[in-house]
């Protein structure tokens, strides 16, 4: 009698539990389990703790939040939230309207758009580094320059490029740009696509002119997608690394020196290096400042999204 | 809209796009018959009695070819002045950088190149690292999304969460934590120095998961029934059912993957500081100070090329993948 209790109870034992396939299924959840464990949900609680201590790979002490204090208290901080900022600004500038423009008239291409699409999506696939370290020559300050002959032959220039405190930026987002614009048009792209054909056979019923239709259907349709490549654009160039690393390693006096170079500098840098409490303290910082930023952002849109 | 949308689910931002089983994702290497429906032939803003009236037409035909030409400099241009570089004599790189070729070719950049440099070597830890990447990627995607969309336990609920979750950290935050974990894992020695400090993380991806388990959801429950009525296991049923139907999302994967292990830099940089064992990305930068410019055009033309020819086969793969999903970079 009792064992017919327990039987049906839905609470079952191992045996009935491993019969009905949960054992099987853990297998198939194992590589998951083990892989998000150790590499990301252990290092995410990891940060948390490390941030408030001071380790060096032995000995772990409690320090509070010394970490954080010293992260505030560094000279350079200030600068590496303007540059950074400065870099995701002129990103959105650069990077923002042009693919939307260039998209918005590839849709309109009637035949071989496939051709358009790989053009202008080719130097997505060059391997980053390889696009910095080409782009540093073509950025050759001499008036034999790549950038500067050609800017020659219209008469301007030449320019210091990565030289200068004020031009080094700019040459950094430019690159940035190229190397990731063609992914923002394909994206753009696929939306504008998708665009029900029905509306714009309404539209015209209306009697809507070509401009009519973009403005009044194109565009709307897309909003959704704009908010949303708006923030991540927002969030990619936060942790922008690869290019004031390779590119300047943070120079001239300090104009590219990045939130994530420096974050980089405190773990791992030559002379500073090895403080991994102030490092994950700045980091969660800058994470919690993006997860503000995100939140006040999707509040703010809420209502303008069309889908 | 609800908060939470666009980033939990970054497939949200082209939803019409996302492969499901009904309209899988083209094959790679397989073209579209002439028969089907392409792309090209859906409708766009511009109707055909816009085309006919001449002013649009004359408009939109010259808007067309500026843009083109536009995309020829701005896609191909770089690119052949590397090809260029890459066979040119450095004193001809650094004076005349622009002319084409004006003391001839020279193929001993390549040459030194791939063998001084020993690009060779750097090449092949590349590829070592973006096939190790990309199995452990496929696997835990696809085992993943196995058990969280087909099979379904009770706890695929938590489990779904837990892995959503991660979406929301950004990638800035694992760096030193995550570095410290390959230096001292749970169990077993250090990984530093070895390929596995690269191929597991990279199977942490729960943008894979999701994207994979999304297809799975949409792949007819009544086959997984009448497999199950037939006798097959839930390892039969993973194996001789779900894999083979779900090939267009694993290509999708499998381009993401390999992909971003090509481009990887400092994640390589921190893991390997073993020069032998470095890939193309990590050994360009400490390469470029102390080599030959022509060398060094000529190594970073090697680089490039299976990335782009990988590209240029696949590009209907990478177009349809990059459409929806690429905007997920951080």
């Amino acid at each position: 009698m009792a064992t017919l209790v327990h039987a049906t109870r839905p609470r079952r034992s191992p045996v009935t539990w491993a019969r009905r396939g949960g054992l099987s299924t853990l297998v198939f959840a194992l590589p998951l389990l083990v892989v998000f464990g150790v590499f990301s949900w252990l290092p995410i609680g990891r940060a948390i703790v490390m941030s408030f201590q001071e380790t060096n790979l032995v000995v772990s002490e409690w320090v509070g939040l010394d970490n954080f204090r010293a992260v505030l208290d560094d000279p350079l901080l200030g600068r590496a939230v303007a540059n950074t900022a400065w870099f995701a600004l002129l990103a959105l500038i650069f990077g923002y309207p042009v693919p939307l423009v260039g998209a918005v008239l590839m849709s309109t291409v009637r035949r071989m758009r496939g051709l358009y699409s790989v053009l202008a999506y080719l130097p997505v696939v060059v391997p980053p580094v390889v696009a910095v370290l080409l782009w540093k020559f073509f950025y050759d300050p001499r008036p034999e320059g790549v950038f500067n002959q050609i800017l020659g032959w219209v008469g301007v220039g030449p320019f210091p490029w990565l030289q200068n405190q004020t031009w080094a930026m700019p040459s950094l987002v430019l690159e940035a740009t190229w190397a990731a614009a063609g992914g923002t048009v394909i994206i753009y792209l696929a939306a504008l696509t998708s665009v029900p054909a029905e509306l714009y056979d309404a539209a015209e019923v209306d009697g809507a002119s070509l401009w009519g239709k973009i403005w009044h259907v194109t565009m709307p349709h897309l909003r959704g997608v704009l908010l949303i490549t708006f923030i991540l654009q927002i969030i990619g160039t936060a942790q922008v690394f690869l290019e004031p690393y390779l590119f300047t390693g943070g120079g001239p006096n300090n104009a590219t020196v990045t939130v994530l170079l420096l974050i980089y500098r405190y773990a791992f840098g030559q002379s500073l290096g090895g403080d991994y409490g102030m490092a994950t303290a700045l980091s969660l910082m800058l994470a919690v400042l993006l997860a503000v930023l995100s939140l006040a952002y999707f509040r703010l849109t809420r209502g303008w999204s069309t889908s | 809209m609800t908060l939470v949308r666009p980033t939990t689910s970054p497939t949200a931002a082209a939803p019409p796009d996302l492969p499901t089983a009904s309209a899988p994702v083209a094959r790679p290497g397989i073209r579209r018959g002439a028969g089907a429906p392409r792309d090209d032939e859906e409708r766009g803003a511009v109707s055909d009695a816009d085309w006919r009236r001449p002013g649009v037409r004359r408009t939109l035909r010259v808007g067309h070819a500026v843009l083109l030409l536009l995309l020829v400099v701005w896609g191909v241009g770089p690119l052949l002045l590397l090809l260029k570089f890459a066979v040119t004599p450095t004193q001809d790189i650094l004076r005349t950088p622009l002319e084409v070729f004006p003391n001839g070719t020279t193929w001993a950049n390549l040459d030194e190149a791939w063998n001084e440099l020993e690009i060779s070597r750097y090449f092949l830890n590349t590829i070592w690292v973006a096939v190790g990447a990309w199995l452990s990627q496929v696997l835990v995607a696809a085992t993943g999304g196995y058990v969280l969309s087909v099979l379904r336990p009770r706890w695929a609920k938590p489990l779904q969460w837990a892995v959503l979750a991660t979406l929301f950290v950004p990638a800035v935050v694992l760096l030193v934590p995550l570095y410290l974990t390959i230096l001292d894992p749970p169990v077993g020695p250090s990984m530093l120095n070895t390929f596995w400090g690269v191929w597991l993380p990279a199977g942490a991806s729960a943008f894979n998961v999701v994207l994979v388990a999304r297809f799975f959801d949409s792949l007819p429950r009544e086959v997984f029934e009448a497999a199950r009525v037939d006798g097959a296991g839930p390892f039969r049923l993973f194996w001789s059912i779900v894999l083979p139907m779900s090939k267009p999302i694993l290509g999708v994967v499998s381009v993401f993957a390999v992909i971003a292990a090509w481009k990887d830099f400092l994640w390589p940089l921190l893991v390997l500081p073993n020069p032998d064992l470095q890939p193309l990305s990590v050994r360009l930068p400490t390469l470029q100070t102390a080599t030959d410019m022509g060398v060094l055009m000529a190594a970073l033309a090697i680089s490039t090329v299976i990335p782009v020819v990988v590209f240029l086969l696949f590009q209907r793969l990478f177009l349809r993948g990059a459409g929806l999903g690429g905007a997920v970079k951080g």
